[in-house]
């Protein structure tokens, strides 16, 4: 069953002398429990699109239906709630809350939703098992290495149980070991929890585990293999 | 934040000095003249006659004396008179007093430089050095005084010296003549009449209050009740231009402390715009952001203005009880005007409140524009950076 489904998307941006069409006509689903790569060289619009369907951007046409909902329709306060409840977000730059410890930057995500500290308890001390990072729990961030923030912050966009989490080239910071384990890590939460991976990515490695691979050209899918 | 507590200190330690020799100012003149408040015969001040006096009355003094903020009452007679003595003529102003009560009020007895001071129903003249020394006697020689009295009698006397006084305002130092109250009802020929009761409080904060006080049990008809402002503009008016000079030096301070805070504010918010961006994205609404973001700086604010306050009190409290003592020019205009140079600082609770609050506002403001980016910025925009 599919949850996501891109029907003919456009992304044209105005914004310089030309404009630049950035996503051009991109149809599409996901289904539940995928682990799929978006790959292409620069510029083709894996970032456009990814932002799209986290709903941080507006599409110039067409439709993105998630469970039915089509969220183009969706006014900002709404979108931002349907973010919580049905996206994680994994960044290039990690972008952990400095001033938050580990286990507070996990926790975070379901005190918005509303989840009692038992429970928030519970899911934190669950989800840095699996990632490997339970004796850090109280550390902050800066005490990290990249590898390591960067696996809080896979726990962090799993915290809130969404539907599908969006990681916009999530190994471009680290070195290859830390790739290697971010990767098994992803993968095997990508079982545990069922959770759909869409990820973009430069990196061959990482298009190697995918186990479906999108390829994009000048905003349009060229190829899609699974 | 550093800067609001340091603005704190900044605006509490100018309002303190400020505020501190305006009390100096306004406590030197009123215990020389006027005192706070005076009650004199309704229509007196606007026509200083003999006649326009009233009866010395205990139990009015007394009704005064039972205000819980009057300190002391003084019963005087004044009026105009020449002085002569061989060839030489001066107008003076004569002033009947209650020799001891008058002391208690304006330590007159210190301030004499020979001679002795006044006993209770003196038949002698104290007399001010200028006048003195132009009438050409000094303390054992008499002056004649020569006046109006009650009703167009001809008031006349001759009064043997007892002592020579310095007063610190020069006006007052080329004309006062002061003799006991008795001896100026007899001179003047009013019977038991005074000019005025001139009252002293414990400070100048119960004016309005006891004026009201006053008010409640005296005659409108019969007396009228003045504050010092209106029996002394120049020093009212003294004041006031100087406080507006103050105003505006604390007007630029307040831009200076203003652009500081809001300053710190906006480094503060345009460092953490990504981090917001990060909040926002993963489900954090703006509004809710923007209402922890500006409770975060008035807790911070206002954990910096009781900082600042705390820190100003005991400097201020050290200077009120040492006040910086002056010298130069600015000394001798303060002394010519009766005031003592000092740069006295005041801890009136009042002036506290004041300028914390102003920064706390200033602060709140500078609060606004974090709520105002919060509410603005475009996310994918913010990651980016
Ligand atoms: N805000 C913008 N305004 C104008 N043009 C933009 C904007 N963002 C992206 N573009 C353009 O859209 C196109 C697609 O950009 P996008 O960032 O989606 O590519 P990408 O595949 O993510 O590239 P990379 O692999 O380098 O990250 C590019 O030509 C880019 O210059
Ligand atoms: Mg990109």
């Amino acid at each position: 069953m599919s949850i996501i489904k891109v029907e003919n998307l456009v992304k044209i941006y105005n914004s310089g002398a030309v404009p630049v069409t950035a996503v051009d006509g991109i149809n599409v689903e996901f289904e539940k429990g995928e682990f799929t790569s978006i790959v292409g060289p620069s510029g083709c619009g894996k970032t456009t699109f990814l932002n799209m369907l986290g709903g941080l951007d507006e599409p110039s046409k067409g439709r993105i239906v998630i469970d039915s909902i089509d969220i183009s329709k969706l006014k900002s306060k709404q979108l931002i709630d349907f973010r919580l409840h049905n996206i994680g977000f994994v960044f290039q730059a990690f972008n952990l809350i400095p001033v938050l410890t580990v286990k507070e930057n996990i926790e975070f995500i379901m005190q918005l939703q509303g989840i009692s500290a038992e429970e928030r308890e519970k899911r934190v001390d669950v989800l840095l098992e699996q990632v490997g990072l339970l004796d850090r729990k109280n550390d902050r961030p800066n005490k990290l290495s990249g590898g390591q923030q960067q696996r809080v912050a896979v726990a962090r966009a799993l915290a809130a149980k969404p539907k599908f989490i969006l990681a916009d080239e999530p190994t471009a910071n680290l070195d290859s070991k830390s790739t290697e384990n971010l990767l098994d890590i992803m993968l095997k939460l990508n079982k545990t929890e069922e959770t759909t991976f869409i990820f973009a990515t430069h990196d061959n490695r990482v298009m190697k585990k995918a186990r479906r691979l999108l390829v994009l050209e000048d905003g349009k899918i060229i190829k899609d293999e699974k | 934040m550093t800067s609001v507590y340091l603005a704190v200190v900044f605006a509490l330690f100018m309002r303190s000095m400020q505020f501190g020799s305006y009390d100096n100012m306004i406590e030197n003149s009123v215990k020389l003249s006027t005192g706070h408040i005076q009650i004199h015969k309704n229509g007196y001040w606007n026509d200083k006659s003999i006649n326009n006096t009233f009866a010395n009355d205990e139990s009015i003094m007394k009704k005064i004396n039972s205000i819980e903020e009057v300190t002391t009452t003084v019963p005087r007679l004044e009026s105009f008179a020449l002085a002569s003595s061989g060839n030489f003529t001066k107008g003076t102003l004569v002033i009947g007093i209650n020799p001891s009560l008058e002391n208690k009020l304006n330590e007159l007895a210190d301030k004499i430089i020979s001679g002795e001071y006044l006993s209770e129903n003196d038949g002698s003249a104290v007399v001010a050095e200028k006048l003195a020394e132009y009438l050409h006697v000094t303390v054992g020689d008499t002056i004649i005084l020569l006046g109006q009295g009650y009703h167009g009698i001809t008031a006349a006397g001759a009064y043997h010296i007892k002592g020579i006084l310095k007063m610190p305002v020069p006006e007052m130092n080329k004309q006062l003549v002061y003799l006991s109250l008795p001896e100026t009802q007899y001179l003047y020929a009013t019977g038991d009449m005074v000019t005025s009761y001139s009252i002293i409080l414990s400070s100048n904060d119960y004016l309005d209050d006891s004026i009201e006080k006053l008010k409640s049990f005296l005659d409108e008809k019969e007396y009228e009740v003045m504050p010092w402002q209106t029996m002394n503009r120049e020093m009212v008016q003294a004041i006031e231009g100087d406080n507006a000079g103050g105003i505006i030096m604390l007007a630029i301070l307040y831009l200076i402390i203003g652009f500081g805070i809001f300053g710190t504010v906006m480094m503060m918010t345009i460092e953490r715009k990504k981090e917001f961006a990060v909040l926002v994205a993963i489900g954090m609404q703006r509004s809710k952001l923007a209402w922890i973001v500006f409770l975060e700086s008035l807790i911070i604010s206002s954990i910096s203005v009781i900082i600042g306050i705390i820190l100003s009190i005991p400097l201020l409290y050290y200077l009120h009880l040492n006040p910086i003592p002056l010298s130069g020019d600015l000394a001798k205009t303060l002394e010519q005007f009766g005031v003592e140079a000092i740069l006295p600082f005041s801890i009136d609770s009042y002036f506290f409140f004041e300028q914390a609050a102003i920064v706390f506002v200033l602060s709140v403001l500078a609060a606004l524009y974090p709520i105002f980016v919060i509410n603005k910025f475009t996310v994918i925009k913010s990651l980016r950076d």
